[in-house]
């Protein structure tokens, strides 16, 4: 109760709704261009910007002696495009690898931005307060005027991708291809690099060089989760981004001297959880519930089948079979085996019929379901020693695992493929049900 | 021959990659209207010819030319189909936006595309049967699937010229021929393809026509009259070999000509 209290006061005060709109829209254009990132497989060049970008700061800092967030968006531009530089140099000039020299530039350039941090500090300078802000962020040291420059280039962020959204989604998935039509290929990849730069800076304060990259990874990596349409994905990264922003900064706003960036990454981190549990398709417990229903069907599916083999082993339609059989056809876990035969009954694939000695006869529909797993895996035994020139005793575990998997569809071509065959590789008879001319089925 | 000016002349062509060359020398000019198929043995510089001949790689040395014209001038007129592998297939975009991404070759930058522009792309998925996969995402198609779709996407630039790398490699037999269909009828359409392939079988009867390459131009012609034995011998085996080996021994010994790009 109190600590909603402390929120809504927080919120009240108009320097930390100035703060708030700043990390807003830091959150958004940081997811959008993350998006980015992550589709092109730089996320790890961010992560090596942003730290790179910290002696820049430090060098605007020495010269202009204030803490001018034009001076700072120069000195980290410049410095952003200094380490993108060295590192394509360091791949096409040397034997290293791309991930060595993404390594090399990030904890080179952040060694130098550290030393001169370290310096300003031992200069005494009266503006130099929250420039250390500048390693984990704080949120609260952003001047409204900070919040307006970066603010804007928030904003300048968002159009520039808005306008060119089809330029920069072609060349993302396909850059050969881009070229071969005529696209400015290099000068599009230096504008996302740019803009890159750019989502930085702006999260110098709030974030801090440190961890920035997570504010380009994270929303993304979440927004991956719920779509398909890159267009909608940027969107939700925006959102989780805005989201984190807002969020991290009201946490550490609650507690004198919390550092901004932990808490907006902490927060995005939970939003991506969430994506990663539950968003639908894509999400884990979905996956896995999915998956458990499938082993689920499999199951009763080989229970099934296994009473339709025994029907058909001994020719005895009408004879009821009791657990003890199937077992004994097929090795399968007794619960297992009971849970199915439930399930079975209560769909209506088998009867449970009682009295001495009692068990379990298919039923019409349960004889049909039964036929087709047969049939289908016969035909795809068939099909792979006949088609596909696989050994005849290579081809049961396959065909086993398929016939909870062919389609009707499928099953049809592998039919008129093979001219509709009597029997399989093992000389077993093909199954076709009561569109056979053969008595005794129907 | 007539005094029409070829769809691409190459000439004097030479290609290295980080010193080694891929292509030496090459010199010759493709004729209008014919279905074309390069082969040779793997590393013998096919898709570094075409990718040399879209401007994705520079040369060392030579003059390529589309139309009499150099290649940046006459875009539009020739598509380019890239190998599947060079593409994340998990890209978040839908088959017809990536079909669609073969009309922006007539599109200037920033410009969307118009009801013309879907209309074509629609069709071009239809030819290539794959209407029904219109809305389905890219990571969810077969082999043979993902390159119909990125011959729709060359399909819907209404291209002159056509230049494909391995278009029927790993795909199924089916698929195989309704893309050999596609070649044909572009080809009947008046259009020159060129196409990168691996599978000497099928060569005979599919193509009119028949690059062989390995670093050099072993031999192009029509398919009747090139693609014999002996040219094959010459571009698989035999004497080749022994270039081959003079290459890498002068790349050992850091001989060859400097690259000015790499």
């Amino acid at each position: 109760m109190n600590e909603l209290l402390n929120i809504l006061q927080y919120m009240d005060d108009p320097n930390a709704r100035y703060v708030l709109t700043g990390t807003f829209l830091l959150g958004l254009s940081a997811g959008v261009l993350g998006c980015f990132a992550i589709l092109r497989r730089r996320a790890l060049v961010g992560d090596a910007v942003a730290h790179a970008v910290l002696p820049g700061v430090c060098l605007a800092f020495i010269i202009v002696g204030d803490k001018d967030p034009f001076a700072l968006l120069i000195g980290s531009m410049v410095f952003g495009w200094i380490s993108m530089i060295v590192m394509d140099a360091i791949v096409r000039n040397t034997r290293l690898s791309t991930d060595a020299a993404i390594g090399m530039v990030l904890s080179v350039f952040f060694g130098l931005g550290v030393v001169l941090l370290t310096y300003i500090q031992s200069t005494g300078n009266v503006n130099q307060s929250g420039l250390d802000a500048f390693l984990f962020g704080n949120a609260a040291s952003l001047m409204p005027g900070d919040v307006q420059v970066f603010g804007t280039l928030s904003v300048i962020i968002l159009i520039t991708v808005a306008v060119s959204y089809k330029e920069m989604k072609m060349v993302s998935f396909d850059p050969d291809f881009a070229k071969s039509i005529g696209y400015p290929v290099k000068r599009i990849e230096f504008l996302i690099a740019t803009l890159m730069v750019m989502t930085i800076t702006v999260g110098l304060q709030a974030v801090g060089v440190v961890l920035m990259a997570s504010m380009l990874i994270i929303p993304a990596a979440a927004g991956r989760y719920w779509t398909e349409s890159l267009g909608i994905m940027m969107i939700i990264a925006a959102g989780v981004g805005a989201l984190s922003g807002v969020g991290g900064t009201v946490i550490s706003g609650l507690a004198p001297a919390m550092p901004t960036g932990p808490w907006i990454v902490v927060t995005a981190l939970f939003l991506f959880l969430i994506s990663f549990m539950f968003a639908p398709k894509r999400g884990e417990v979905i996956r896995k519930v999915r998956n458990m229903r499938n082993r689920v069907r499999i199951q009763d599916e080989n229970v099934l089948k296994t009473i339709y083999l025994l029907q058909e082993q001994d020719g005895l339609d009408g004879k009821v079979r009791s657990l003890r059989d199937i077992l004994k056809r097929r090795r399968m876990n007794i619960r297992k085996t009971r849970s199915s035969l439930g399930r079975l009954i209560t769909g209506g694939f088998i009867d449970l019929v009682p009295g001495k000695p009692g068990g379990y006869l298919l039923t019409e529909k349960g004889r049909a379901r039964a036929m087709r797993l047969v049939r289908v895996h016969r035909l795809w035994e068939l099909y792979l020693t006949s088609q596909v020139q696989i050994a005849g005793d290579h081809v049961h575990d396959d065909a086993e695992s398929m016939e909870h998997l062919i389609t009707p569809e499928i099953e049809e071509q592998l039919t008129s493929l093979l001219g509709r065959p009597d029997t399989d590789p093992h000389r077993r008879k093909i199954p076709y049900g009561e569109t056979t001319t053969e008595g005794g089925l129907l | 021959m007539s005094n029409k000016i070829p769809p691409i002349e190459v000439h004097d062509l030479t290609v290295a990659y980080r010193k080694k060359p891929v292509l030496w020398d090459i010199d010759f000019d493709v004729p209008e209207g014919k279905l074309i198929a390069v082969v040779g043995p793997n590393g013998a510089g096919k898709s570094t010819l075409i990718k040399t001949i879209m401007g994705l790689i520079d040369p060392v040395s030579g003059k390529i030319l589309v139309y009499g014209k150099p290649v940046d001038r006459e875009r539009p007129r020739i598509a380019y189909v890239p190998q599947r592998e060079s593409v994340d297939w998990d890209f978040p975009i839908s088959v017809y936006e990536l079909v669609l991404m073969g009309r922006y070759s007539h599109l200037k930058l920033f410009h969307r595309p118009g009801s013309n522009d879907r209309r074509i792309a629609t069709e071009a998925l239809e030819k290539v049967g794959m209407s029904a996969y219109a809305n389905r995402q890219i990571s969810q198609l077969s082999g043979g699937q993902q390159q119909r779709v990125f011959l729709a996407r060359a399909l819907a630039q209404q291209a002159d010229i056509y230049l494909m790398d391995e278009p029927l490699a790993g795909v199924d037999a089916a698929t195989e021929a309704t893309i050999f269909e596609l070649l044909r009828v572009l080809r009947d359409e008046g259009k020159t393809v060129l196409v990168v392939h691996h599978d000497l079988q099928t060569v005979s009867g599919n193509f009119d026509w028949v690059m062989l390459l390995n670093l050099r131009l072993v031999s192009f012609g029509p398919v009747e009259e090139v693609f014999t034995a002996e040219n094959l011998q010459k571009a698989y085996g035999g004497r080749l070999n022994i270039l081959t080996q003079v290459v890498e021994l002068a790349r050992e010994k850091s001989f060859v000509r400097e690259s000015g790009h790499e």
